[in-house]
């Protein structure tokens, strides 16, 4: 079980739900658990996003690994210029 | 990939050197070759018929007298690109974008186009193409946009991100918030505050070479693009999928690249040159004016930001609040999420809250621009930032450091910092000689700080190790900077072999697996990753085949500084084994030696950077001169520190002429009036002082050298440190950019 932090938009989209405990071993897990549980956060799925394990950022690895107690923290997927 | 810590304490060979680029010699004599300089035999012309209109229904398009001209091989309307975008919205608004289907949203907006035997022909056939327009109000300003009663660019655009869903239609296509803590009740706590409204213009990224390709498609369905881009592959997959190609079909070769900044990390023209050689049946060349460019191609977002900031006397920020609005072009984006994301990125705050708003307007399509949308955000909250010292009654640089955000800070977005480099950026700011230099009448200075995430991303390196033992390096992030130097670097400090043994290229499509473009200051840090771990495969093999020419275990074969050594005590005696002879002897002991590496890059670092700046101020003509401007920034480790350097002076650069001159100018009409450099004013070399730098290093701990990107940060903090310099100059609060001539007039007037 992991504890994950929600950036203010997708909390609205998550029934008001700032912070949320899933059971998810990895990023992908991560995504798929919490599509299920808030269907309204889809659009935003789609439209990408990123995670960041104890401030790193992740955009692709979705096979990382969410350590336990680590602090996850959900961010629109962005890009540079 | 992690960090080695005892890298921090080693001695590089090669990295942080500053040898010759390999692409200079070429650049300086003219040999090199940008996006117009390739040509096909048979090859037509292609262009592009714009809209005049800032907002139109097209009723019709008839194009049988440019058909029937004599030299016209294709005419191309949005007819001929069917939707096949499946229901990807980003992906029909490239599309639309690249040739308008229904309405004509901005001036500029492509609507036909076509290919001819010569320019002359192509441009007369432009004219004889008929286009009914039905004209609609438009909206250009951002303000104007958001306000309710604007007109409506989008009938299909519904406010996402607010409750309840909306049951109309508007400009503003998202809100986005994040924050932390309550700051309504941190506000009420503060001693001082400043509250502000500010406003930023569009501007272009100002890249001297127009985008130029030649697309060849063959009748047996494969395709060619030979294109000036900063991310080729990316080109492919959305050249493919608007023209209903299989990727593997079409290969796209990048040229050299004359800048691009953000601006080349979109298809604007290549799908259209795509379409016109697959109906035409020959190649077709397709370069932009410079007037095209500018009309319709790669603005930055004109932004509206309101900003609240709340200090205690001991000068703790104890609130921070603010609302942005920003120009997205006349489809949805995300470019005011990621101002609101980074506005406060560089501070430590118990109560923060930022709201974003995308706002459609009748003009280009908003692009990527150096660290999108975060200079606006920063000139902003570093004006507000400047005052509040003052008010506070704290020195601007001691009041940032009490504020700053460091390791284990919940950052303004979200996430707990890493190691980050901001308070030392304000430290050095502190101690450099800059700070303490006298200024003269209508003099000012100013300082301020920027933030930028950086990316990594996807990345696939061939190291090819020929016969002679010299080394080829196939790389797939386009060199927009000088990075084939600072990736040969690389290669040479992990195979333990001089610079000069390493060529480094950049492949085209087929040549190599999928790389994400060069944007996100990612070019380095995340190809610099994939040639280390290319390399330590190359090194595994090149130990397999020593330990085969001394019939020995591979175990008991080390590398060390370019050669294969024996270890142990029945075979320590033995010669070590060069790169070079090792290679020699590939034919005869399993064949070619390389090695390859196929990443995803995550884990850059976030960069920090502070700026100095050092203006006169003409009260009588409101004319500004920049007398002096340093940058200090972090880079986590500097591969070449003379391209890191160059990153640093050419972000300040181009800030600096945002701050100052460069401005999208529309009339009432909705039509762009400075649609060329003579009247769109970006800074040379005459305009400027020398920038001077100050690298840091505080490592990244995701990179084994601890690289962190360079190439964006430095455009962030310019805009503010020039409007706090001019402040102080003048000793009124400016509020809008660009600080022309005119609207410092009116400030000192107001």
């Amino acid at each position: 079980m992991v504890e994950v932090t929600l950036w203010g938009s997708l909390a609205a989209a998550a029934e008001g739900n700032s912070k949320v405990e899933i059971e998810a071993k990895d990023i992908r897990e991560l995504f798929k658990r919490l599509n299920e549980r808030f269907p309204g956060l889809e659009p935003l799925m789609e439209r990408g996003i990123a995670v960041a394990i104890d401030g790193t950022i992740y955009r692709d690895t979705w096979s990382k690994e969410l350590p336990t107690g680590a602090e996850i923290y959900l961010l629109p997927r962005l890009a540079g210029g | 990939m992690n960090f080695d810590p005892s890298h921090s304490k080693r001695s590089f060979s090669s990295v942080g050197t500053r040898p010759i680029r390999p692409d200079g010699v070429d650049k300086v004599t003219g040999r090199a070759r940008y996006g117009a300089d390739f040509n096909m035999p048979g090859q037509l012309v292609g262009r592009i018929l714009r809209s005049p209109h800032a907002h139109a229904i097209i009723r019709k398009i008839d194009t049988t007298k440019a058909a029937q001209l004599p030299g016209v091989k294709a005419v191309l309307t949005a007819a001929d690109l069917p939707d096949l975008t499946n229901g990807d919205a980003a992906m029909y608004d490239i599309l639309d974008n690249c040739m308008a289907r229904k309405k004509a949203l901005y001036d500029g907006h492509a609507v036909a186009a076509v290919a001819a035997i010569d320019a002359r022909t192509a441009k007369q056939a432009l004219k004889l193409i008929e286009v009914e327009y039905e004209l609609l109000p438009h909206v250009t300003d951002v303000d104007q946009a958001f306000a309710p009663d604007a007109p409506l660019i989008n009938d299909t655009i519904f406010t996402t991100g607010v409750d309840p869903k909306p049951d109309r239609p508007s400009n503003v296509s998202m809100r986005s918030q994040f924050g932390h803590g309550d700051v309504d009740a941190g506000m009420a706590r503060a001693d001082f505050v400043v509250e502000r409204t500010f406003k930023t213009e569009q501007t272009h990224q100002g890249y001297i070479e127009p985008h130029a390709c030649v697309a060849s498609v063959s009748s047996d369905g494969t395709a060619d693009l030979w294109v000036c881009t900063q991310g080729h592959f990316v080109y492919r997959q959305h050249c493919a999928q608007l023209l209903g190609m299989d990727v593997s079909k079409l290969r796209v070769t990048s040229s050299e690249i004359g800048g691009g900044f953000g601006g080349k990390t979109h298809v604007w023209a290549e799908p259209v040159a795509l379409a016109l050689s697959r109906k035409a049946g020959r190649p077709v060349k397709l370069v932009m004016t410079r007037d095209e460019v500018f009309r319709a191609s790669g603005p930055t977002s004109a932004t509206s930001i309101d900003v609240k900031i709340g200090a205690l006397k001991d000068g703790t920020i104890i609130a921070a609040d603010a609302t942005l609005r920003y120009s997205c072009g006349p489809y949805a984006g995300a470019w005011a999420e990621v101002g609101a994301m980074t506005a406060f990125a560089c501070y430590k705050l118990e109560n923060v809250r930022t709201v974003g708003y995308e706002v459609l307007v009748n003009r280009p399509k908003t692009a990527a621009y150096r660290a999108p949308s975060a200079p606006m955000a920063a000139f902003a909250v570093e004006s507000a930032i400047d005052e509040l010292a003052k008010k506070v009654g704290m020195d601007p640089v001691d009041f940032r450091i009490r504020n700053a955000a460091q390791e284990g800070t919940n950052a303004s977005y979200g996430p707990i910092y890493g190691p980050i480099g901001i308070g030392p950026t304000l430290e050095a700011v502190k101690d450099h000689p800059h700070m303490k230099a006298p200024l003269g009448k209508n003099q000012g200075r100013g300082m301020a700080c920027g933030f930028w995430f950086n990316f990594g991303g996807q990345t696939c390196t061939d190291l090819n190790i020929g016969m002679d033992g010299t080394v080829s390096l196939a790389v797939g992030t386009v060199d927009v900077g000088g990075s084939r130097a600072s990736l040969s670097l690389v290669a040479a400090e992990e195979l333990g072999i001089d610079y000069s043994q390493v060529r480094a290229v950049i492949a085209d499509t087929s040549s190599l697996g999928y790389n994400d473009m060069t944007d996100g200051s990612r070019g380095t840090f995340s190809s610099s990753m994939a040639t280390i771990s290319a390399a330590r495969n190359a090194i595994k093999i090149l130990r397999e085949r020593a330990a085969q020419m001394w019939d020995i275990p591979v175990e008991d074969v080390t590398w060390e500084n370019g050669h294969a050594v024996a270890k142990g005590e029945t075979h320590g005696n033995l010669p070590k084994l060069s790169l070079k002879e090792i290679a020699a002897a590939s034919g005869t002991t399993g064949g070619p030696i390389a090695g390859h590496s196929e990443i995803v890059a995550d884990g850059a670092g976030v960069s920090f950077a502070t700026h100095i700046c050092d203006i006169e101020v003409d009260p009588e003509t409101g004319a500004t001169k920049v007398l002096r401007y340093t940058v200090v920034q972090d880079a986590g480790k500097a591969v070449h520190p003379t391209y890191v350097e160059g990153q640093y002076q050419g972000g300040a650069a181009q800030g600096i002429g945002w701050a100052l001159n460069e401005e999208y100018i529309y009339g009432k009409d909705g039509r762009l009036q400075n649609a060329g450099f003579l009247d769109y004013r970006i800074p040379v070399c005459s305009d400027l002082p020398m920038i001077d730098t100050q690298i840091l290093e505080i490592p990244n701990p995701n990179h084994p050298y601890g690289v962190r990107g360079v190439g964006e940060t430095s455009i962030v903090p310019p805009l503010a440190a020039v409007a706090n310099a001019v402040s102080n100059a003048v000793g009124v609060r400016m509020l809008h950019i660009p600080m022309s001539p005119p609207r410092i007039l009116a400030a000192l007037d107001a």
